[in-house]
């Protein structure tokens, strides 16, 4: 019963998806004040409509009804209850359903918080929503039905992939999609603009949280997938370059330069055109991250089986999409007007700057995801892009980025003072050479990609917190004034901050894991003790657990300095039974210093198993920048002036800013 | 209009055009060409127990196309095959060899002997050694072998008598004339 409720309300909220897409369009055109309220009420059965199959399909999969065929291929009864409810989007039905309740979700708030939108533009926006809701609608009802039946039903189901049944796995793709379907929003808002011919600052206090949310999300999507990949797949490495990993990364690098070109248009009204043109590429690349994988086109570990009809649908969707919008975009940009001017140094130069070199990295890491189809196509060669590529194009984009975001901060509105802000960087510069030069002196054959990683880490540390400090002008008067500044200082402004010393974190984790990680591979036997980054690693013997819905190998090593207590690790060799298949669960120590990263493989027929033990130094930052990163994003959304609906107040603050930052400049 | 305001447009359909003409016409999941028409890798491996001679490189070179069939006891997906093999064998149509990948010499020689064996010989790659050197990605893989050793074709999954035809028939064929 479940399954038919919810197939009969997914072709309700189609139904209402098409309505919503197109009335409030002709509304807005004829200024027909219902057709355009008309959009609020459909936002809204929308909404409930998908929430409702969203349920009746988690239902599906709670009370373990292998009737239907995406829970007897997806699940198992055996599965823990997580797992199980997990499994709803742990495959491709439901992933698109969760896309789909997630567009609904943003759609809703729109018509909710958006009362102090221009009628035509919240009109415009909301129908423009829909006919994205129309397209993934379609796509789930005609080539992906979740709820489709199977008779005579199997007794137990096939299980979901091992390798998913993971925590950090489980609520990876909905904080990605969270990202990824939150760049809807910005799209619908381009699009919305360039019907209507006209960007204002206020369009732009609309983008810009928005944009601020999708950015967090991806960051924290992104980074559970990496510490996912860390932690299970058993190698130590957590960053692939894989299509994949590439698709979510593309987008994430396209709203990052969003961010900071939607600040332009909101202080400076320039760089309109650019802002919309981005706001539509980061979400087509959204959409290929979502529809590349289960095309057909590419293949990759994590790729959702693939069917021929589904792979022309999404192409039809694609071209539709975002060929219509890029068409759109070259009719109608050409006449927006330009806005503000500005010298080539100063603070929108450097934020062009960024803009200039974040989109050139999310071309190159474009390029390398679809260069092999492109061989394939013209010369039948297979072949497969490797981190080498990406390595040797994205870091030397990555360097001047960088350097550039010390200084950025520093420059002034409209034009800067270039000499200026040198003299006033020359602390972070001086110590950061210091730094370099005390790692070259500990250790003369130091890579020289690690003493620039760590200078690079310095470098913006050190720049970002001088900026933050002369801003609240600390140490130059009275502790109590600075205190109050630092209190009157717009929560953005604290955010920026934070964000950039989240991205220098994360630059010290990859920089040091990279260079000094030290490894052991090879048999060891019970009672053996082996050496590694300082730790000794005694292995106590292995011996076979029985889980939930596997049996394992799990091995005892003891790792201790010698000085400590020392600490016991257990890694596992997990064999599952539904579907069969072998994951490799490591023992992590994770620490602030180093992670302690044990694997347990074969055993050898002697008594010894193969092991791979590894000390990876600071590997730990990557993940705690990518956190810091995210709680930037969140100190900045949380400022009034962005806040939904406070668009008036946000003009007395504004200038309150503006006097600020003028008494700086 | 001005022509620059174009090229984000022209720039996707380039990309959709290739992707369209990739959807229909190529196979992301066929053999990597670095592995066509090299020799296999040197190995030399023992037979399950009680399973015809073992199984090493130069084996492989028989003077006419053979199939080399990656298997386990704990492969689920190798029983699909199974029959369809154990009635290759009966008509005499290719000669099969099998590598036993990641399983035990018991359990891999309980297995033949309740399903039966349809392998001329057998060779047992316990810690999957082997297998990384063919580029094994899981179990079943089954490799199509010139008379000379060298790998002609891999396919992924379980061989059925739709892809035994459109795959592997024409490799015989052609070796036959």
């Amino acid at each position: 019963m479940v399954a038919e409720i919810g197939q009969f309300v997914l072709i309700l909220a189609l139904i209402t998806a098409i309505f919503q897409g197109v009335f409030p369009l002709i509304g807005a055109a004829r200024n027909s004040q219902p057709m355009m309220r008309f959009a609020n009420n459909a936002a809204f059965v929308q909404f409930a409509a998908i929430t409702a199959a969203f349920i009746c399909l988690t239902v599906g999969y709670i009370t373990s009804d292998f009737s239907i065929l995406n829970v007897a291929n997806n699940s198992h009864s055996l599965k823990p209850m997580l797992y199980k409810i997990s499994g709803v989007w742990g495959n491709h039905e439901g992933s698109l359903l969760l896309w789909s309740w997630i567009l609904a979700l943003f759609g809703l708030a729109v018509a909710v918080f958006g009362r102090n939108l221009p009628d035509s533009l919240k009109a415009r926006v909301l129908s423009v929503q829909g006919l994205v809701g129309v397209g993934f609608l379609m796509f789930i009802l005609f080539t992906s039905n979740p709820f489709e039946r199977i008779d005579p039903a199997p007794l137990d189901g096939s299980g979901l992939n091992p390798l998913l049944q993971d925590p950090g796995l489980a609520f990876h793709p909905p904080f990605l999609y969270l990202g990824y379907v939150g760049l809807s929003i910005t799209f619908s808002f381009a699009i919305a603009a360039l019907i209507e011919g006209k960007v204002d600052p206020a369009w732009a206090r609309w983008v810009r949280p928005w944009t601020l949310a999708a950015w967090g999300f991806l960051t924290i999507g992104i980074a559970l997938g990496s510490w996912w990949a860390y932690y299970e797949l058993g190698w130590g490495g957590w960053w692939f370059w894989d299509p994949v990993e590439n698709a979510s990364f593309m987008p994430w690098l396209a709203a990052t330069a969003l961010l900071h070109s939607a600040i332009v248009v909101e202080k400076r009204d320039a760089l309109k055109n650019w802002t919309i043109l981005l706001a539509i590429v980061a979400f087509s690349l959204s959409l290929l991250g979502t529809f590349l994988v289960r095309s057909g086109v590419l293949n990759s570990v994590h790729a959702f089986a693939t069917d021929p009809a589904r792979g022309v649908f999404i192409l039809m969707f694609l071209i539709v999409v975002i060929g219509g919008s890029l068409l759109l975009y070259g009719i109608r940009a050409p006449m927006m007007k330009g806005g503000g001017l500005f010298a080539p140094i100063s603070r929108e130069g450097a934020l062009v700057l960024n803009n200039l070199l974040l989109s050139t990295a999310t071309a190159t890491i474009l390029l390398g995801t679809l260069y092999p189809i492109f061989l394939d196509a013209i010369t039948g060669a297979k072949v497969s892009v490797g981190p080498p590529y990406f390595e040797a194009t994205f870091i030397p984009l990555a360097i001047p980025l960088i350097i550039a975001m010390a200084f950025g901060p520093f420059l002034a509105w409209k034009r800067g003072d270039l000499a200026g802000v040198v003299s006033r960087l020359k602390f972070a510069l001086l110590l950061s050479l210091l730094l370099v030069g005390v790692i070259w002196w500990q250790q003369t054959d130091t890579p020289i990609m690690a003493l620039v990683g760590l200078g690079l880490f310095g470098w913006l540390v050190i720049g970002s917190l001088l900026e933050w400090t002369e801003r609240i002008k600390l140490f130059r008067g009275p502790l109590s004034a600075s205190w109050r500044r630092m209190t009157q200082l717009p929560r953005s402004a604290h955010g920026m901050t934070v964000a950039h010393i989240g991205v220098a974190l994360v630059i010290l984790g990859i920089t040091a894991s990279e260079t000094w990680q030290t490894e052991h591979l090879g048999v060891m036997r019970p009672g053996e003790i082996v050496s590694v980054g300082g730790y000794d690693f005694r292995f106590d013997g292995a011996e076979t657990v029985a889980g939930p819905n596997y049996d394992a190998v799990r091995g005892t090593f003891l790792a201790s300095t010698g000085i400590e207590k020392g600490v016991y690790l257990y890694p596992e060799q997990r064999r599952y039974s539904d579907p069969p298949m072998e994951t490799t669960e490591a023992a992590i120590r994770p620490m602030l210093s180093a992670d302690l990263y044990a694997v347990i493989g074969e055993e050898d027929g002697k008594g010894g198993y193969a092991v791979r033990i590894y000390h990876k130094p600071f590997i730990s930052w990557i993940w705690i920048g990518a956190f810091v990163m995210f709680l930037g994003g969140a100190l900045s959304l949380s400022d009034r002036r962005l806040r939904l609906g406070a668009a008036r107040r946000a003009r007395q603050q504004e200038a309150a800013t503006e006097s600020l930052s003028g008494a700086k400049g | 209009m001005r022509i620059r305001f174009l090229i984000p447009v022209v720039t996707f359909v380039g990309i959709a055009a290739m992707m369209w003409y990739a959807l229909f016409n190529l196979n992301p999941t066929e053999i990597p060409t670095e592995f066509v028409s090299k020799p296999a890798p040197e190995f030399s491996l023992e037979p399950v127990p009680g399973y015809g001679p073992g199984l090493a490189q130069e084996d492989l070179a028989t003077g006419k196309v053979i199939l080399l069939n990656v298997f386990a006891s704990w492969c689920v997906a190798c029983m699909a095959e199974h029959p369809f093999f154990m009635e290759l064998k009966a008509q005499d149509t290719v000669d099969i060899f099998g590598l036993n990948y990641k399983d035990t010499p018991d359990g891999a020689a309980k297995w033949l002997a309740r399903h039966g064996n349809p392998y001329k010989r057998t060779g047992m790659d316990l810690k999957g050694r082997v297998g990384i050197d063919f580029g094994v990605y899981g179990v079943p893989e089954t490799f199509v072998i010139s008379p000379d050793g060298k790998i002609l074709d891999k396919i992924i999954g379980p061989v059925s008598p739709d892809m035994f035809e459109s795959r592997i028939r024409p490799l015989l064929n052609e070796a036959g004339s």
